[in-house]
């Protein structure tokens, strides 16, 4: 069946993202000058091979298939620079040879299980390991390394398919597996017969006896008559090593792409220049290592080879080396050298060709616009909002994290100023995934965002507190088309909600939106706010009976947060449309505090709220409002909860608020002593949950003298010339001078 | 049978290094007795004749072995009771053939200790020479192209330990009083010891600290590993302290290391009890003494079968090292773990009677 003059089929067997494997094939495909080289992957990337020879492509890299519309089903073939694949791929594109991949197409293999590659391969069996076995090798990995992956010698490669025939003697393929090398025979009789003179094929070892004596085609065909089949696009997208090493879709996992790259790229000595490399890499962290200590670990690492017996120090060898001279035994450099250079996280890039959704390639643009470049290493970015590029950006990350790429996470911005924003990025490759999953929300980042937000907001179990949160998202993201319809599903969900405490939850997050909206210009979210506001007032008097402990303690909070919110609201805006907004509340509160059958907590807060405020209630008011609460008629337990409610925040605030105190105070002192007899125990209770400190300082605070009289001439005593200065600087701050 | 109370490595496994050096056909480097590869299988056993003397990872004993392979002095650290000097005296028996050169580190070791001191009657009468002259082990290893061990580096005082830079990077030793020098034949090294716990003692300058290749020495990896040591070590310990055959109870063993191991790890074997640490370290060592001391009560007060009160109190005196807040640890812990435990009922007696 060959045609005249030509060669049969050199059949190379390797490991999958073996460095050895791929110096050997480099070696042999340069030796035997073929004219087409047949490569394991999906035929689909035929088309697109030819990129790989692009400048900008920089592995790693994979080949994604996927289904469009159905983005669950995609599936990964990824390359190293040290995978003899890839190795097989740029040497063709550099010799002029023709590649193909010979694989079963993605097609039929995303439409047979939908899953990725690696339950596919190799049946149940583990070749490698039973080679090892057989020649007393405990660990497989290490096994191959010593007799491929770190010889790299010729011959080599024939004799792994000698012994990998005597491993497959008597198995025979079935299911996937049996398509799979029918789809790889088909393409090797394709390739002879359209004339080929010297063909070479680059599978996994596993696969060389399948194709090495060809049984008649009508079987193959037979096989692969009727495979169920999809519609597949095919494309490039950039890998990381961190990803090799956990989805290696082969079933070979690189638990060390780091260590590889280094043994396949290194000119030559590679245990010098990896110890080399480590003592710097310790040395950036600051910490002292000398050329003898290197010098050293190499001397250990190759003594150690040969007490093991193995022909060359391995990673295993230059840890142990590198533990105990470098890191002079301590584990903390050993993790270091680990994350830095055995995993060693780096990223590939793809060359603007490269077919990409429309969604991919306007993300591209951007992080070009905005100069944020996608890195596997996680990078810490201060931006500052008022600088037009820093907001761009971190609108940009925003809108990717509404549409499920969350390659920016927000940390804990150091500072107090409310422009500033620190990001985390860090990028991973299936968001790539995730972009082609999220195209088809919109063509650019900002529309798929808003379409997101719209589709969130329609969604029938969105909860209010969700949609709130939704809305100040939105405004972080600057999707100002999108608010509109977010705010009225906010509306429509307010007024159905019957649940006081979701409405409480949602109207802090409102509010803060509101404040930071206003210099966005979001109309309408006053409306919104004020309308929540009304239903809240009206509302909250029903909903405050029946509580128990727990449902009060967390009532008290909800009053808490509307009351904090509500202290923000803008009262500058026209009246007209009813009372203002922080009237109401305070009005509500005070009409509650006359009610009686209050939860005790409850109360006790309201009181302290109002009397906070200054307004509604005096001295005198709260003096006897707390008598009658812990008088003798009410039950221990809702006294002590009352003061528990009164006297919520913590102690800090009876030292510090020197009112209070001669409130709390008066009123103790004020007590027959009986009374105080009676209600110390509730008085002690509530005490109890105050730090010892705290404790301690209001003592002194009430032994140092009455404090109430004190608080009195505090206030008097301001000096208005010395403090106009101060004044002065704090309504500039506030813009108001 | 030998009247001395506790035989060096090398007479006590004698058989065994000789077995190992008749079969042991692989590269011997310079004054070794047995190849790297044969002191390996010394060290770990070769479940056969040679018996285990290290029982933990393999990788400890091959990268200590390589290093001293290399001539890098080698350095042991661990907590105490982690088999540090057990497994500097295997090395230096099976590498040498002897494990009696030997300088223990103290606050009050000399500089005589590692270099030499005089004879000063000899000194007097016939001014300095060679005759008048004594060597300390460490000098003594050099000229016999032995193994030296330095037990506890870090408890000596830093100018004592930095008279070992020299030896370790010229390996020779100047004697400037005779305008002479002592120089290593081959085979010398250094095996030195040095416990993290009292890290900052004496630390070792990083002159010194980068002439030796460290292996840190970590407790057990887990409770099988750990009875396994300890009923080993009793075992022998028994033998050559000639008690009386007594059964070693696997089960109090194994009671011994769960408690020590919860305790030194501050939470329960199954992970749901948190439990406070005391202040003594619990090592494998005090496991093993506890287990010794209850087998001599048994055999010589008791009916001869290791019993949970005959380990009780040995417990307790290892791990009250503090009579204050070590005894409340040992209260929570007895009242919060051990009362809990349905088979645990008599030792939970017993500890209560003890304290």
């Amino acid at each position: 069946m060959l045609a005249d003059g030509a060669l049969a089929p050199a059949i190379l067997g390797v490991r999958h993202h073996g460095p050895g494997s791929a110096k050997a094939v480099r070696a042999e495909l340069e030796r035997l000058k073929p004219d087409i080289v047949l490569i394991e992957g999906p035929p689909e990337a035929d088309a697109i091979v030819a990129l790989a020879a692009d400048p900008d492509m920089e592995p790693p890299v994979a080949l994604l298939a996927h289904v469009p519309g159905e983005p669950s089903k995609a599936a990964f073939w990824p390359f190293a620079v040290f995978s003899p694949e890839w190795q097989a791929i740029t040497y063709a594109l550099g010799a002029g040879a023709e590649v193909r991949f010979c694989d079963l197409p993605a097609a039929h293999s995303l439409a047979l299980n939908g899953e990725t590659h690696a339950e596919a391969e190799a049946g149940h069996r583990d070749p490698i390991g039973e080679l090892a076995q057989a020649a007393g090798y405990d660990d497989p990995e290490r096994w191959w390394d010593d007799v491929v992956e770190h010889s790299g010698e010729g011959g080599t490669l024939e004799v792994v398919a000698e012994a990998m025939a005597a491993v497959r003697a008597g198995h025979r393929a079935a299911g996937t597996e049996a398509v799979r090398e029918a789809a790889m025979r088909r393409a090797l009789r394709k390739a002879v017969k359209d004339g080929f003179s010297t063909v070479a094929v680059v599978c996994g070892a596993w696969h060389v006896p399948a194709l090495s004596d060809l049984p008649p085609a009508a079987e193959d065909d037979r096989l692969l008559r009727g495979l169920p089949k999809v519609k597949v696009d095919m494309t490039w997208v950039p890998w990381t090593h961190g990803r090799l090493a956990a989805h290696s879709g082969y079933g070979a996992g690189v638990v060390s792409p780091g260590w590889y790259d280094h043994l396949f790229s290194a000119a030559d000595r590679p245990v010098e220049r990896w110890l080399a490399a480590a003592a710097g890499v310790l040395r950036e962290e600051g910490l002292p290592v000398s050329s003898a200590h290197v010098i050293e670990s190499v001397r250990l690492a190759e003594s150690l080879a040969v007490l093991r017996g193995r022909p060359l120090p391995g990673l295993s060898e230059v840890t142990e080396a590198a533990r105990a001279v470098l890191c002079e035994g301590d584990e903390m450099p050993v993790r270091l050298i680990q994350r830095r250079m055995v995993v060693g996280e780096r990223l590939g890039g793809v060359p603007a060709s490269t077919p990409m959704v429309p969604l991919q390639r306007h993300l591209r643009d951007e992080q070009r616009r905005l100069r944020l470049k996608p890195d596997a290493n996680a990078r810490d970015h201060d931006l500052d909002l008022r600088k037009p590029l820093d907001l761009d950006r971190s609108r940009l990350l925003h809108r990717l994290n509404m549409i499920g790429v969350p390659w920016g996470t927000t940390r804990q911005a150091r500072g107090k100023g409310t422009f500033k924003e620190s990001w985390t990025l860090e990028w991973r490759p299936e968001f790539d995934v995730s972009l082609i999953e999220a195209a088809t929300w919109g063509i650019t980042v900002e529309a798929a965002a808003g379409a997101r937000a719209g589709e969130f907001a329609a969604g029938e179990d969105t909860s209010l507190a969700d949609l709130t949160a939704l809305v100040e998202r939105c405004l972080l993201a600057d999707l100002t088309g999108a608010l509109p319809g977010v705010l009225q599903a906010i509306k429509d969900k307010a007024a159905l909600d019957g649940q006081m405490a979701h409405l409480m939850a949602a109207l802090p997050a409102l509010v803060r939106a509101q404040r930071y909206g206003d210099v966005r210009g979001s109309a309408g979210l006053a409306a919104i706010t004020g309308s929540l506001l009304v239903r809240i007032c009206a509302g909250l008097p029903s909903a405050l009976t029946g509580l128990d402990d727990d449902a009060s303690r967390q009532m008290v909070a909800l009053i808490d947060g509307v009351h904090t919110a509500v202290g923000l609201l803008d009262d500058e805006r026209p009246s007209g449309t009813g009372p203002q907004d922080r009237d109401l509340w305070q009005a509500t509160l005070a009409s509650l505090a006359g009610r009686t059958g209050l939860p005790g907590m409850i109360e006790g807060r309201i009181v302290r709220i109002l009397f906070d405020s200054g307004s509604g209630m005096d001295v005198a008011d709260v003096d006897a409002r707390m008598a009658r609460a812990m008088s003798l008629g009410n039950p221990p337990d809702r006294a002590a909860a009352w003061m528990e409610g009164f006297l919520s925040g913590g102690g800090l605030l009876l030292v510090h608020d020197a009112r209070l105190l001669a409130t709390v105070d008066g009123w103790l002192t004020g007590l027959s002593a009986e009374a105080f007899v009676d209600v110390l125990p509730l008085l002690r209770r509530t005490f109890s949950t105050f730090a010892p400190p705290e404790r301690r300082m209001i003592g002194d605070r009430v032994r140092s003298g009455a404090p109430g009289r004190d608080a009195q001439a505090a206030s008097a005593d301001v000096d208005d010339e010395q403090a106009a200065p101060a004044v002065r600087t704090v309504l500039e701050i506030l813009g108001r001078a | 049978m030998t009247t001395v109370l506790r035989p060096h490595a090398e007479d006590q496994y004698a058989d065994e290094l000789a077995i190992l050096a008749k079969d042991d056909d692989r590269p011997r480097p310079p004054g070794w007795r047995l190849s790297p590869w044969a002191v390996t299988v010394y060290l770990l056993g070769d479940g056969d004749q040679i018996t285990p003397k290290y029982v933990g990872p393999r990788r400890i004993v091959e990268v200590a072995v390589a290093t001293l392979a290399t001539d890098r002095a080698l350095l042991l650290l661990g907590v105490p009771g982690t088999a540090k000097t057990w497994l500097s005296e295997h090395l230096a028996a099976a590498i040498s053939g002897d494990s009696t050169l030997l300088v223990q580190g103290t606050a009050g070791t000399a500089e005589e200790a590692i270099r030499y001191g005089w004879n000063y009657a000899r000194l007097l009468a016939e001014g300095p020479s060679r005759d008048a002259l004594t060597p300390s082990p460490v000098m003594r290893a050099m000229s016999e192209g032995r193994l030296a061990r330095v037990e506890e580096l870090t408890r000596m005082p830093s100018d004592v330990q930095d008279a070992l830079i020299t030896v370790l990077s010229e390996k020779t030793l100047p004697i400037p009083e005779l305008n002479e020098e002592v120089q290593a034949a081959k085979g010398f090294n250094v095996i030195a010891t040095a416990n993290d716990r009292d890290r900052g003692v004496n630390d070792l300058s990083s002159a010194l600290r980068r002439r030796f290749n460290t292996v840190v020495l970590p407790v057990p990896a887990s409770a099988e590993e750990e009875v396994e040591i300890v009923s080993r070590r009793v075992a022998q310990l028994g033998r050559s302290l000639e008690l009386p055959d007594t059964p070693a109870g696997m089960e109090e063993i194994r009671r011994v290391v769960t408690v020590f191991r919860e305790l030194r790890a501050g939470v329960t074997a199954d992970g749901r009890t948190k439990i406070k640490s005391p202040s003594g370290t619990l090592s494998t060592a005090e496991a093993i003494s506890v287990v010794t001391s209850g087998i001599a009560l048994a055999a010589h007060f008791g009916d001869g079968v290791l019993r949970p009160a005959d380990i009780a109190g040995g417990i307790l005196g290892a791990v009250v090292q503090d009579p204050v807040s070590d005894r409340v640890v040992w209260q929570e812990y007895l009242e919060a773990v051990v009362r809990d435990r349905d088979d645990w009922r008599d030792f939970y007696r017993a500890c209560r009677d003890a304290g």
